[in-house]
């Protein structure tokens, strides 16, 4: 029987592409505003939450998007005003990485029938494994997230570039800031259950990176990210499900980094004036 | 004498664009400046001048309604600051956008004329609206003959090009009022002579009353209608020649500052003393507002 009918790949397709297409609207913002970094934090605490969730007898999505989403919210409170220094920086994800697997070894010693893969696929993913409420779930989130970017695209891209002109035409910049980095969060959430934690940052970063480098139109640039990271989601799933060796999240970002090394390749248009005044 | 008297009221008679009357404002619980009393008219070319950390760039966000003012009276195109945002024209003080900043000078005016409308531009829709929107991006382009480099990444273009391209953003929804932020900061000397007549041209043809925060006047002197001259605890205003003379300046700030003349028509001012260094001295005293020269 082809793979391409099983349920399984049927569950992966859906929510595969729901999720990548939050992943590509979202991501494309977050390259913008220069909060990569942000995406780093987050693959740090999915785990984490995850974990404490499992730990305490819970659904592992609850703590994945109790801690995304919460920690996106406290990024943005932080702000600019605290930027912490790199040494902090290092110790605290470091540290709740750590956190993980204490909550890794809580639920794995005190549950009976724990499974022992948990910790592997929240890492990694599992977007193989997704039962059909648990994909409904997903294509609902990501589609929710994706509609609610689209609804604040316009006014964020101009607090994006423009944050004191913004604000004098009465722009909530603050809010949309606070609203942009829940959405990351609850992507980064999303994206954990496809690619895993440790690879959601590619997901998020490497379509909308090669989008900006295709072109410099602000609204094609976010639909092409999003496109971008459906086809690469697609041909990741596509690869994984005919070669069984190749794990979908290897496959994902195998495509998804391989198209942003060829935009390097393309010589993007570009009139060449001198830059004179 | 009557501070409304010494501004020479605007020029149509009808009611004036901007005007403070004994306005002063606080930030942080110190007072910035008091007393400040100016009257711009329509199609008025006026400057703030003073030395630095003075709160000139407080200044224009009173005038935005972003900052309250602590006492006296502001009216913008007859309202409270703030109320008639749509047609005031806002350049912020500048930061370039970074070279890595991947987004065309058309798009980046065009926010200007609908960036803070939700949604996206949906394909197909409202056709003719998106071409009135285009053609108005391309005239605000062509009047500060940006229209060369407006298709490239704004990152990739000079400070310069930036400004001019900042100038239509801020022009696009054909505002009544212009308020810039030291636009020809970190400019070279042709660039700035080249942004000041563009701001000329636009405030005497065009009719849009400029307000431009300045730290040099020389590049602006001969568009200027008329000058606020802010220091600590005070502010004059009037046309250029009644306010920066030794006289003004040194009751102003309260030393001996002389104004010279270069050959070539430049102003030099010397013995001006920089932002005080010593805070709480000033505002000890009791209404700090008080020694401000009324003409």
């Amino acid at each position: 029987m082809n793979v391409l009918t099983q349920p399984f790949f049927q569950h992966a397709l859906l929510a595969g592409t729901a999720i990548a297409l939050a992943a590509g609207l979202v991501g494309y913002f977050l390259v913008l505003r220069a909060q990569i970094f942000t995406g780093d934090a987050l693959s740090h605490v999915a785990f984490t939450g995850a974990m404490a969730a499992l730990a305490g007898g819970y659904d592992l999505r609850l703590g994945l998007f109790a801690a995304t989403i919460g920690v996106g919210l406290l990024l943005g409170g932080l702000g600019s005003r605290g930027r912490p220094d790199d040494v902090a920086i290092g110790s605290v994800f470091a540290w709740i990485l750590g956190l993980g697997a204490f909550f890794l070894t809580i639920y794995t010693t005190s549950r009976s029938g724990a499974q022992g893969g948990a910790g592997t696929s929240v890492l990694f993913g599992s977007i193989f494994g997704l039962s059909t409420s648990q994909t409904q779930l997903a294509v609902l989130i990501a589609a929710a997230i994706s509609i609610v970017l689209l609804l604040i695209a316009r006014p964020l891209l101009f607090a994006t570039l423009d944050e004191a002109v913004a604000t004098a035409r009465g722009v909530p910049v603050r809010l949309l800031g606070f609203g942009f980095l829940a959405l990351v969060g609850a992507t980064a959430g999303e994206a954990t259950q496809a690619v895993g934690s440790l690879l959601l940052l590619g997901l998020l970063a490497a379509p909308a990176g090669a989008a900006i480098r295709l072109t410099d139109r602000p609204f094609h640039a976010l639909a092409l990210s999003a496109g971008l990271a459906v086809a690469e989601m697609w041909s990741g799933l596509l690869l994984s499900a005919e070669a069984p060796k190749l794990p979908p999240s290897f496959a994902i970002m195998a495509t998804a980094s391989a198209v942003y090394a060829a935009t390097f390749l393309i010589r993007p248009r570009r009139t060449a004036l001198p830059a004179a005044a | 004498m009557d501070p409304s008297a010494r501004s020479t009221g605007p020029k149509s008679g009808a009611e004036p664009v901007l005007s403070l009357r004994g306005a002063a404002v606080r930030v942080g619980g110190r007072t910035l400046w008091s007393g400040v009393d100016l009257t711009v008219g329509a199609g008025e070319f006026t400057a703030v001048l003073g030395p630095n950390g003075v709160g000139k760039s407080t200044l224009v966000k009173v005038l935005l309604g972003v900052l309250p003012a602590a006492a006296g009276e502001v009216r913008v195109l007859g309202g409270v600051p703030g109320a008639r945002n749509a047609a005031v024209g806002y350049l912020p003080q500048r930061r370039s956008f970074d070279a890595s900043v991947r987004i065309r000078g058309v798009d980046v005016v065009r926010l200007g004329l609908d960036g803070d409308r939700w949604g996206i531009p949906v394909p197909g829709l409202g056709r003719a609206k998106r071409r009135a929107a285009r053609e108005r991006v391309a005239e605000v382009v062509e009047l500060v003959g940006a229209s060369a480099y407006a298709h490239r990444p704004i990152g990739q273009c000079s400070g310069g090009e930036q400004q001019r391209l900042l100038i239509a953003q801020a022009l696009i929804r054909r505002p009544q009022v212009l308020l810039l932020d030291e636009p020809l900061d970190s400019l070279d000397l042709p660039n700035q002579s080249a942004i000041a007549a563009l701001l000329g041209r636009i405030c005497h043809q065009e009719g849009v009353s400029v307000v431009m925060v300045a730290h040099d006047v020389n590049p602006i002197l001969h568009h200027l209608d008329r000058v606020v001259y802010i220091a600590e605890g005070g502010a004059v205003a009037g046309t250029p020649t009644e306010v920066i003379t030794s006289e003004t300046l040194t009751r102003l700030y309260r030393t001996p500052v002389e104004v010279l003349r270069t050959s070539d028509g430049r102003l030099v001012v010397v013995g001006q003393p920089e932002a005080p260094a010593l805070h709480s001295d000033r505002h000890s005293e009791p209404g700090a507002g008080g020694g401000h020269v009324s003409g």
